[in-house]
Protein backbone atom coordinates (compact mmCIF):
# COMPACT_ATOMS: atom_id res chain seq x y z
CA UNK A 1 0.00 0.00 0.00
CA UNK A 2 2.83 2.35 0.77
CA UNK A 3 4.33 1.67 -2.65
CA UNK A 4 0.96 2.46 -4.17
CA UNK A 5 0.98 5.78 -2.36
CA UNK A 6 4.47 6.68 -3.54
CA UNK A 7 3.42 6.32 -7.17
CA UNK A 8 1.45 9.52 -7.20
CA UNK A 9 2.05 11.18 -3.90
CA UNK A 10 4.29 14.20 -4.61
CA UNK A 11 1.58 16.33 -6.15
CA UNK A 12 -1.48 14.89 -4.45
CA UNK A 13 -0.45 14.97 -0.79
CA UNK A 14 0.75 17.88 1.21
CA UNK A 15 3.60 16.85 3.44
CA UNK A 16 2.30 17.78 6.88
CA UNK A 17 -1.00 16.04 6.23
CA UNK A 18 -0.88 12.40 7.21
CA UNK A 19 -3.90 11.58 5.05
CA UNK A 20 -5.54 8.18 4.93
CA UNK A 21 -2.25 6.33 5.16
CA UNK A 22 -1.45 8.30 8.28
CA UNK A 23 -3.37 5.64 10.20
CA UNK A 24 -0.84 3.73 12.16
CA UNK A 25 -1.96 0.34 13.39
CA UNK A 26 0.25 0.49 16.42
CA UNK A 27 2.89 -2.02 17.29
CA UNK A 28 2.88 -5.27 19.23
CA UNK A 29 4.19 -3.30 22.19
CA UNK A 30 1.46 -0.64 22.13
CA UNK A 31 -1.28 -3.30 21.87
CA UNK A 32 0.20 -5.18 24.83
CA UNK A 33 0.46 -1.97 26.90
CA UNK A 34 -3.19 -1.23 26.13
CA UNK A 35 -4.22 -4.80 26.95
CA UNK A 36 -2.37 -4.97 30.29
CA UNK A 37 -3.69 -1.55 31.33
CA UNK A 38 -7.24 -2.61 30.38
CA UNK A 39 -6.98 -5.83 32.40
CA UNK A 40 -5.81 -3.87 35.47
CA UNK A 41 -8.43 -1.15 34.97
CA UNK A 42 -11.16 -3.80 34.64
CA UNK A 43 -10.03 -6.11 37.45
CA UNK A 44 -9.84 -3.43 40.16
CA UNK A 45 -13.45 -2.14 39.79
CA UNK A 46 -14.82 -5.72 39.67
CA UNK A 47 -12.77 -6.61 42.76
CA UNK A 48 -13.96 -3.48 44.60
CA UNK A 49 -17.63 -4.18 43.91
CA UNK A 50 -17.46 -7.95 44.51
CA UNK A 51 -15.65 -7.66 47.85
CA UNK A 52 -17.23 -4.39 48.96
CA UNK A 53 -14.15 -3.31 50.91
CA UNK A 54 -14.93 0.40 50.53
CA UNK A 55 -18.06 2.40 51.39
CA UNK A 56 -20.71 2.50 48.63
CA UNK A 57 -20.14 6.12 47.70
CA UNK A 58 -16.37 5.74 47.37
CA UNK A 59 -16.74 2.51 45.37
CA UNK A 60 -19.11 4.19 42.90
CA UNK A 61 -16.78 7.14 42.37
CA UNK A 62 -13.68 4.96 41.92
CA UNK A 63 -15.49 2.60 39.52
CA UNK A 64 -16.59 5.53 37.35
CA UNK A 65 -13.12 7.07 37.39
CA UNK A 66 -11.58 3.75 36.28
CA UNK A 67 -14.12 3.51 33.43
CA UNK A 68 -13.16 6.95 32.14
CA UNK A 69 -9.45 6.11 32.32
CA UNK A 70 -10.01 2.79 30.55
CA UNK A 71 -11.99 4.46 27.76
CA UNK A 72 -9.07 6.83 27.21
CA UNK A 73 -6.63 3.88 27.21
CA UNK A 74 -8.74 2.10 24.57
CA UNK A 75 -8.94 5.25 22.46
CA UNK A 76 -5.17 5.69 22.45
CA UNK A 77 -3.85 2.11 22.26
CA UNK A 78 -6.61 0.28 20.35
CA UNK A 79 -8.33 2.97 18.25
CA UNK A 80 -5.01 4.86 17.76
CA UNK A 81 -6.61 8.23 18.32
CA UNK A 82 -4.29 11.19 18.00
CA UNK A 83 -4.56 14.82 17.03
CA UNK A 84 -2.92 14.32 13.64
CA UNK A 85 -4.79 11.50 11.88
CA UNK A 86 -6.98 12.71 8.99
CA UNK A 87 -5.64 16.22 9.53
CA UNK A 88 -7.19 16.43 13.00
CA UNK A 89 -10.77 15.81 11.81
CA UNK A 90 -11.24 12.57 13.76
CA UNK A 91 -10.27 14.37 16.97
CA UNK A 92 -12.60 17.25 16.14
CA UNK A 93 -15.48 14.84 15.50
CA UNK A 94 -14.70 13.05 18.77
CA UNK A 95 -14.69 16.27 20.78
CA UNK A 96 -17.98 17.35 19.20
CA UNK A 97 -19.52 13.95 20.02
CA UNK A 98 -18.30 14.09 23.62
CA UNK A 99 -19.87 17.54 24.06
CA UNK A 100 -23.20 16.37 22.65
CA UNK A 101 -23.11 13.21 24.78
CA UNK A 102 -22.32 15.13 27.97
CA UNK A 103 -25.13 17.64 27.32
CA UNK A 104 -27.64 14.90 26.47
CA UNK A 105 -26.72 12.65 29.42
CA UNK A 106 -26.46 15.31 32.11
CA UNK A 107 -29.50 17.15 30.76
CA UNK A 108 -31.67 14.00 30.71
CA UNK A 109 -30.64 12.90 34.19
CA UNK A 110 -31.04 16.39 35.63
CA UNK A 111 -34.44 17.11 34.11
CA UNK A 112 -35.88 13.67 34.78
CA UNK A 113 -34.60 13.63 38.36
CA UNK A 114 -36.40 16.90 39.10
CA UNK A 115 -39.52 15.68 37.31
CA UNK A 116 -39.51 12.57 39.47
CA UNK A 117 -39.03 14.44 42.73
CA UNK A 118 -41.19 17.51 42.10
CA UNK A 119 -44.01 16.54 39.77
CA UNK A 120 -45.22 13.31 41.32
CA UNK A 121 -48.69 13.59 42.91
CA UNK A 122 -48.36 12.85 46.62
CA UNK A 123 -50.92 10.07 46.78
CA UNK A 124 -48.97 8.04 44.19
CA UNK A 125 -45.58 8.63 45.82
CA UNK A 126 -45.85 5.75 48.27
CA UNK A 127 -46.48 3.15 45.57
CA UNK A 128 -43.69 4.20 43.21
CA UNK A 129 -40.67 3.25 45.27
CA UNK A 130 -38.30 5.69 43.53
CA UNK B 1 -16.51 24.49 -32.34
CA UNK B 2 -13.41 26.41 -31.41
CA UNK B 3 -15.55 29.38 -30.36
CA UNK B 4 -17.45 27.19 -27.88
CA UNK B 5 -14.22 25.80 -26.47
CA UNK B 6 -12.84 29.31 -25.92
CA UNK B 7 -16.09 30.35 -24.29
CA UNK B 8 -15.82 27.51 -21.78
CA UNK B 9 -12.23 28.31 -21.01
CA UNK B 10 -12.89 31.93 -20.09
CA UNK B 11 -16.26 31.23 -18.48
CA UNK B 12 -16.16 33.37 -15.32
CA UNK B 13 -18.76 31.25 -13.53
CA UNK B 14 -16.49 28.29 -12.76
CA UNK B 15 -16.04 28.10 -9.03
CA UNK B 16 -14.08 24.86 -8.73
CA UNK B 17 -10.51 24.10 -9.63
CA UNK B 18 -10.06 23.27 -13.29
CA UNK B 19 -8.01 20.30 -12.31
CA UNK B 20 -9.41 18.52 -9.28
CA UNK B 21 -6.78 17.29 -6.85
CA UNK B 22 -6.38 13.56 -7.24
CA UNK B 23 -7.90 11.48 -4.46
CA UNK B 24 -7.16 7.81 -4.29
CA UNK B 25 -10.10 5.45 -4.08
CA UNK B 26 -11.15 5.05 -0.47
CA UNK B 27 -8.97 7.86 0.78
CA UNK B 28 -11.86 9.29 2.79
CA UNK B 29 -13.26 5.95 3.97
CA UNK B 30 -11.57 5.98 7.36
CA UNK B 31 -12.80 9.47 8.26
CA UNK B 32 -16.29 8.63 7.03
CA UNK B 33 -16.36 5.45 9.05
CA UNK B 34 -15.15 7.33 12.12
CA UNK B 35 -18.07 9.76 11.69
CA UNK B 36 -20.44 6.78 11.51
CA UNK B 37 -18.98 5.46 14.77
CA UNK B 38 -19.51 8.85 16.40
CA UNK B 39 -23.18 8.83 15.36
CA UNK B 40 -23.45 5.28 16.69
CA UNK B 41 -21.95 6.63 19.89
CA UNK B 42 -24.89 9.04 20.11
CA UNK B 43 -27.35 6.14 19.84
CA UNK B 44 -25.67 4.45 22.78
CA UNK B 45 -25.54 7.74 24.70
CA UNK B 46 -29.33 7.99 24.39
CA UNK B 47 -29.76 4.40 25.58
CA UNK B 48 -27.44 5.10 28.53
CA UNK B 49 -29.52 8.21 29.32
CA UNK B 50 -32.70 6.10 29.25
CA UNK B 51 -31.08 3.56 31.56
CA UNK B 52 -29.85 6.35 33.83
CA UNK B 53 -33.37 7.76 34.12
CA UNK B 54 -35.29 4.48 34.40
CA UNK B 55 -32.63 2.27 35.99
CA UNK B 56 -34.12 2.69 39.46
CA UNK B 57 -37.75 1.96 38.56
CA UNK B 58 -38.13 -1.70 39.51
CA UNK B 59 -41.96 -1.60 39.75
CA UNK B 60 -41.66 -3.83 42.84
CA UNK B 61 -39.87 -6.36 40.64
CA UNK B 62 -36.35 -7.75 40.92
CA UNK B 63 -33.42 -5.31 41.01
CA UNK B 64 -29.79 -5.65 39.90
CA UNK B 65 -28.69 -7.28 43.14
CA UNK B 66 -31.12 -10.17 42.71
CA UNK B 67 -30.52 -10.57 38.98
CA UNK B 68 -26.91 -9.93 38.04
CA UNK B 69 -24.10 -12.45 38.38
CA UNK B 70 -20.90 -10.39 38.41
CA UNK B 71 -18.64 -13.40 37.82
CA UNK B 72 -20.46 -14.06 34.55
CA UNK B 73 -20.11 -10.40 33.58
CA UNK B 74 -16.38 -10.52 34.42
CA UNK B 75 -15.93 -13.55 32.13
CA UNK B 76 -17.90 -11.75 29.42
CA UNK B 77 -15.73 -8.66 29.76
CA UNK B 78 -12.61 -10.81 29.50
CA UNK B 79 -13.95 -12.42 26.29
CA UNK B 80 -14.47 -9.03 24.66
CA UNK B 81 -11.09 -7.74 25.83
CA UNK B 82 -9.34 -10.86 24.47
CA UNK B 83 -11.15 -10.42 21.15
CA UNK B 84 -9.90 -6.82 21.03
CA UNK B 85 -6.27 -7.78 21.47
CA UNK B 86 -6.51 -10.67 18.99
CA UNK B 87 -8.01 -8.30 16.43
CA UNK B 88 -5.02 -6.06 17.09
CA UNK B 89 -2.74 -9.02 16.29
CA UNK B 90 -4.71 -9.58 13.08
CA UNK B 91 -4.02 -5.97 12.09
CA UNK B 92 -0.32 -6.39 12.83
CA UNK B 93 -0.21 -9.54 10.67
CA UNK B 94 -2.04 -7.64 7.94
CA UNK B 95 0.63 -4.92 8.05
CA UNK B 96 3.25 -7.60 7.42
CA UNK B 97 1.13 -9.02 4.54
CA UNK B 98 0.86 -12.41 6.23
CA UNK B 99 -2.44 -13.67 4.86
CA UNK B 100 -2.76 -16.96 6.74
CA UNK B 101 -1.71 -15.43 10.04
CA UNK B 102 -4.26 -12.63 9.58
CA UNK B 103 -7.00 -15.15 8.89
CA UNK B 104 -6.06 -17.20 11.96
CA UNK B 105 -6.18 -14.16 14.26
CA UNK B 106 -9.49 -13.07 12.70
CA UNK B 107 -10.89 -16.53 13.38
CA UNK B 108 -9.72 -16.37 17.01
CA UNK B 109 -11.34 -12.94 17.32
CA UNK B 110 -14.58 -14.34 15.91
CA UNK B 111 -14.53 -17.21 18.41
CA UNK B 112 -14.08 -14.82 21.35
CA UNK B 113 -16.91 -12.71 19.94
CA UNK B 114 -19.12 -15.79 19.71
CA UNK B 115 -18.21 -16.73 23.29
CA UNK B 116 -19.24 -13.23 24.40
CA UNK B 117 -22.56 -13.53 22.57
CA UNK B 118 -23.16 -17.04 23.92
CA UNK B 119 -22.63 -15.91 27.52
CA UNK B 120 -24.84 -12.87 27.00
CA UNK B 121 -27.64 -14.96 25.48
CA UNK B 122 -27.30 -17.42 28.37
CA UNK B 123 -27.66 -14.51 30.80
CA UNK B 124 -30.71 -13.17 28.95
CA UNK B 125 -32.32 -16.63 28.87
CA UNK B 126 -31.63 -17.01 32.58
CA UNK B 127 -33.22 -13.62 33.35
CA UNK B 128 -36.30 -14.34 31.24
CA UNK B 129 -36.61 -17.76 32.84
CA UNK B 130 -36.70 -16.04 36.25
CA UNK B 131 -39.53 -13.81 35.05
CA UNK B 132 -37.29 -10.76 34.59
CA UNK B 133 -38.54 -10.04 31.08
CA UNK B 134 -38.32 -6.64 29.35
CA UNK B 135 -42.02 -6.15 30.15
CA UNK B 136 -41.52 -6.60 33.90
CA UNK B 137 -40.29 -3.09 34.80
CA UNK B 138 -38.88 0.09 33.31
CA UNK B 139 -35.49 -0.92 34.67
CA UNK B 140 -35.59 -4.21 32.77
CA UNK B 141 -36.87 -2.57 29.57
CA UNK B 142 -33.97 -0.13 29.64
CA UNK B 143 -31.52 -2.91 30.54
CA UNK B 144 -32.54 -5.21 27.70
CA UNK B 145 -32.60 -2.35 25.17
CA UNK B 146 -29.12 -1.09 26.08
CA UNK B 147 -27.36 -4.44 26.49
CA UNK B 148 -29.35 -5.95 23.61
CA UNK B 149 -28.34 -3.15 21.23
CA UNK B 150 -24.70 -3.73 22.12
CA UNK B 151 -25.15 -7.48 21.58
CA UNK B 152 -26.77 -6.80 18.21
CA UNK B 153 -23.75 -4.71 17.22
CA UNK B 154 -21.43 -7.57 18.20
CA UNK B 155 -23.60 -9.96 16.14
CA UNK B 156 -23.29 -7.81 13.05
CA UNK B 157 -19.59 -7.37 13.76
CA UNK B 158 -19.16 -11.16 13.66
CA UNK B 159 -21.13 -11.42 10.40
CA UNK B 160 -18.89 -8.68 8.95
CA UNK B 161 -15.82 -10.50 10.27
CA UNK B 162 -16.79 -13.77 8.57
CA UNK B 163 -17.54 -11.89 5.32
CA UNK B 164 -14.11 -10.29 5.39
CA UNK B 165 -12.43 -13.63 6.13
CA UNK B 166 -14.04 -15.05 3.01
CA UNK B 167 -12.99 -12.03 0.97
CA UNK B 168 -9.41 -12.12 2.25
CA UNK B 169 -9.10 -15.84 1.56
CA UNK B 170 -10.41 -15.33 -2.00
CA UNK B 171 -8.70 -12.10 -3.05
CA UNK B 172 -5.85 -11.87 -0.58
CA UNK B 173 -4.73 -8.78 1.30
CA UNK B 174 -5.47 -6.32 -1.50
CA UNK B 175 -5.76 -2.59 -0.63
CA UNK B 176 -9.57 -2.73 -0.64
CA UNK B 177 -9.59 -5.63 1.82
CA UNK B 178 -7.05 -3.90 4.06
CA UNK B 179 -9.28 -0.84 4.12
CA UNK B 180 -12.28 -3.00 5.09
CA UNK B 181 -10.28 -4.72 7.81
CA UNK B 182 -9.26 -1.31 9.21
CA UNK B 183 -12.92 -0.24 9.32
CA UNK B 184 -13.93 -3.42 11.13
CA UNK B 185 -10.99 -2.89 13.49
CA UNK B 186 -12.39 0.50 14.48
CA UNK B 187 -15.89 -0.95 14.81
CA UNK B 188 -14.68 -3.83 16.99
CA UNK B 189 -12.60 -1.67 19.34
CA UNK B 190 -15.45 0.83 19.49
CA UNK B 191 -17.79 -1.93 20.74
CA UNK B 192 -15.28 -2.73 23.46
CA UNK B 193 -15.31 0.94 24.51
CA UNK B 194 -19.12 0.85 24.71
CA UNK B 195 -18.91 -2.33 26.79
CA UNK B 196 -16.74 -0.48 29.34
CA UNK B 197 -19.68 1.87 29.83
CA UNK B 198 -22.13 -1.04 30.04
CA UNK B 199 -20.30 -3.08 32.65
CA UNK B 200 -19.53 0.02 34.70
CA UNK B 201 -22.87 1.80 34.70
CA UNK B 202 -25.27 -1.12 34.34
CA UNK B 203 -23.62 -3.97 36.23
CA UNK B 204 -21.08 -2.57 38.70
CA UNK B 205 -22.98 0.58 39.67
CA UNK B 206 -26.23 -1.46 39.67
CA UNK B 207 -24.75 -3.68 42.37
CA UNK B 208 -23.73 -0.77 44.61
CA UNK B 209 -26.76 1.41 43.90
Amino acid sequence: MSADKNDHSPESHDTDHLGHEGHNHGSFKSYMIGFVLSVILTAIPFWLVMTGVLPTQATALIVMAFAVVQIVVHMIYFLHMNTKSEGGWTMLALIFTIIVVVIALSGSLWVMYHLNTNMMPTHEMSGMGS
Amino acid sequence: MSATATATEIDPNVFHLEEEPHHEEGSSTMLGFWLYLMSDCLIFAMLFAVFGVLGGNYAAGPGPKELFDLELVAINTAMLLFSSITYGFAMLSMDQNKKTQTLVWLAVTGLFGLAFLGIELYEFAHLIHEGATPQRSAFLSAFFTLVGTHGLHVTFGIIWLVTLMVQVSWKGLIPANKRRLMCLSMFWHFLDVIWIGVFTFVYLLGMVR
